[in-house]
């Protein structure tokens, strides 16, 4: 009975959890329009709802009535299948993510570990249907796709290994209040060559502009879903607008000091914002870097693939492996005022 | 029969059925699906024996980067599949002697009487505290930090020998120096003309 208890607990948990996040998922796709229509000088979605604001519920109730299109040559299971891995991992990866001091589906030791794990299989959802699908288009993106996210996986790694070095600890909570002090203590200072680093790899994880050659619309329709319609195309919107939100989320955590408040040591405006939750401050530092995905879109032209690829094993592997090295020096000798 | 065991019996029986899928698999696209499977399974496997480093390493290195160039080579090669069945029936008494060799000896050394709980005893169970990973480490890079510094090694050796085989000469192949297309600028490659009026 208790068991049984314990289990409907964490079902709502991860029930919450999910609702939360597809909402959020929903008005990003919302706010990306709007971003960018602002950047460009036009207007974006104003007609459902007031200001445009149930465009992403006409959005939803339009994809799942339409039509779910196989086609003739495709490999049936392994095209349904597909989305459904996408979609899987990228909401498994959310059990580990510490909202706030106390708020967190699975308080786990390698949370970390848990987090690259889960990112490294939300290429198999792109490249499974890339075969699947049977057609050039998707064929070539998912190439695109696999090749890309293998390579700035290696980065992004190194990039996490130094803040693991830096915190002492592969558990979120420890990497958090390894950065407590204010400002001038969050990882995004002592480790910033990685920052840069983990932010180029995420957006480029994400397949998202300026890394967008997967989906390469002037090129290859829309690459690897170019055949998914209807709810399989919806699926893989909403893994890559969940990914993009965990991305941000992880930089806020692993760089700028997740759930803690900014004006932590500065004596006046600390007492002020005493009030504030930890969880305001999170979504606020995320909600920065979600902001920067749609203004890079708005910004960048596409990168040509081979600069692609010598950015990733050239530029950025390079950068984390000497700073890897700076870092554990700075660990040893307890280089202040992070290492004290 | 609680919990655990259920959670254990669903991880190894789709090991095992993914494994054997593995080898009767008609096409090598489904047959590399079926191995990540199996990966994936063997690491549920691994959680619940508490190696939770061990087995999300599996699923970061093996299923995240190893098998995702597999299919990508896999997917690539256009392999004729008839072919490829065509020694199946000549290699099968073979395979099915080393088969029974490596389950005989399977069976004598992990079977009851060499592996049983008398000579193995179940470990004590951790309390919750106990952290897998630091422990491996301290472990790792003391007791066995010469095993551990040789096997990196042999795989640095294993990279610089890869590299070597597949390393061509610049001058063999047509590049691009990035450098110079960056440093270009407008008026290197542009020229306004103006109309004369």
């Amino acid at each position: 009975m208790e068991g049984l208890l314990l289990i409907a607990t964490i079902v709502i948990k991860i029930a919450v959890i999910v609702f939360v996040l597809i909402l959020c998922v929903a008005y990003l796709t919302f706010f990306e329009r709007k971003v960018i229509g602002f950047m460009q000088t036009r207007i974006g979605p104003n007609r459902v709802g007031p200001f445009g604001l149930f465009q992403p519920f006409a959005d939803v109730i339009k994809l799942l009535n339409k039509e779910i299109i196989f086609p003739s040559a495709s490999n049936r299971f392994l095209f349904v299948i597909a989305p459904m891995i996408s979609i899987a991992t990228a909401l498994a990866a959310w059990a580990v993510v510490p909202f706030s001091e106390s708020v967190v589906l699975a308080n786990i030791n390698a949370g970390l570990l848990y987090i690259l794990a889960l990112s490294s299989l939300g290429v198999y959802g792109v490249l499974i249907v890339g075969w699947a699908a049977n057609s050039k288009y998707a064929l070539f993106g998912a190439m695109r796709a696999a090749a890309q996210s293998i390579s700035y996986e290696i980065a992004m790694g190194f990039a996490i290994v130094g803040v693991m070095m830096a915190a002492g600890s592969l558990n979120f909570q420890a990497v958090v209040t390894a950065q407590q002090g204010g400002i001038w203590h969050w990882f995004w200072l002592p480790l910033l060559p990685l920052f840069f680093v983990y932010w180029i790899s995420g957006v480029a994880e994400t397949n998202r502009a300026p890394f967008d050659v997967a989906e390469g619309e002037s090129e290859l329709v829309a690459g690897f879903h170019v055949e998914s319609s209807g709810m399989l195309f919806a699926l893989f919107f909403l893994a890559e607008y969940a990914n993009m939100i965990l991305i941000s989320t992880l930089a806020a955590i692993l760089f700028f000091g997740g759930w803690l408040s900014p004006f932590q040591g500065i004596p006046v405006l600390e007492s002020w914002f005493a009030f504030v939750p930890g969880f305001a401050w999170l979504v606020l530092k995320l909600s920065f870097f979600v902001f920067c995905y749609l203004w890079f879109r708005a910004t960048f032209p596409r990168y040509r693939y081979d600069q692609i690829m010598r950015l990733g094993w050239k530029i950025l592997i390079p950068v984390t492996l000497v700073w890897i090295v700076v870092v554990a020096l700075l660990v040893q000798f307890h280089i202040g005022p992070w290492f004290n | 029969m609680n919990f655990i065991h259920l959670i254990f019996y669903a991880f190894a029986i789709a090991a095992l059925v993914s494994g054997f899928m593995v080898v009767v698999a008609r096409n090598p696209v489904h047959s590399v699906l079926f191995l990540v499977l199996t990966f994936f399974s063997m690491a549920g496997v691994w959680i619940l024996l508490r190696a939770e480093f061990l087995a999300l390493i599996l699923v970061l290195v093996y299923v995240g980067a190893v098998m995702t160039l597999f299919l990508f080579v896999v997917m690539m090669l256009s392999i004729n599949q008839v072919s490829e069945r065509e020694g199946f029936v000549k290699y099968l008494p073979w395979a099915a002697l080393m088969m029974l060799v490596i389950t005989g000896m399977i069976v004598v050394v992990v079977g009851p009487e060499h592996f049983g709980l008398t000579q193995m005893p179940a470990p004590p169970p951790e309390g919750a505290n106990f952290n897998n990973i630091a422990n491996l480490g301290a472990v790792l890079y003391t007791d066995y930090a010469y095993a551990f510094e040789i096997a990196a090694v042999i795989l640095l050796a294993g990279i610089v020998a890869a590299i070597g085989l597949a390393h061509r000469e610049p001058r063999d192949r047509k590049s691009q120096t990035i450098e110079k297309q960056i440093a270009v600028r407008p008026n290197e490659r542009l020229r306004i003309i103006k109309d004369s009026k």
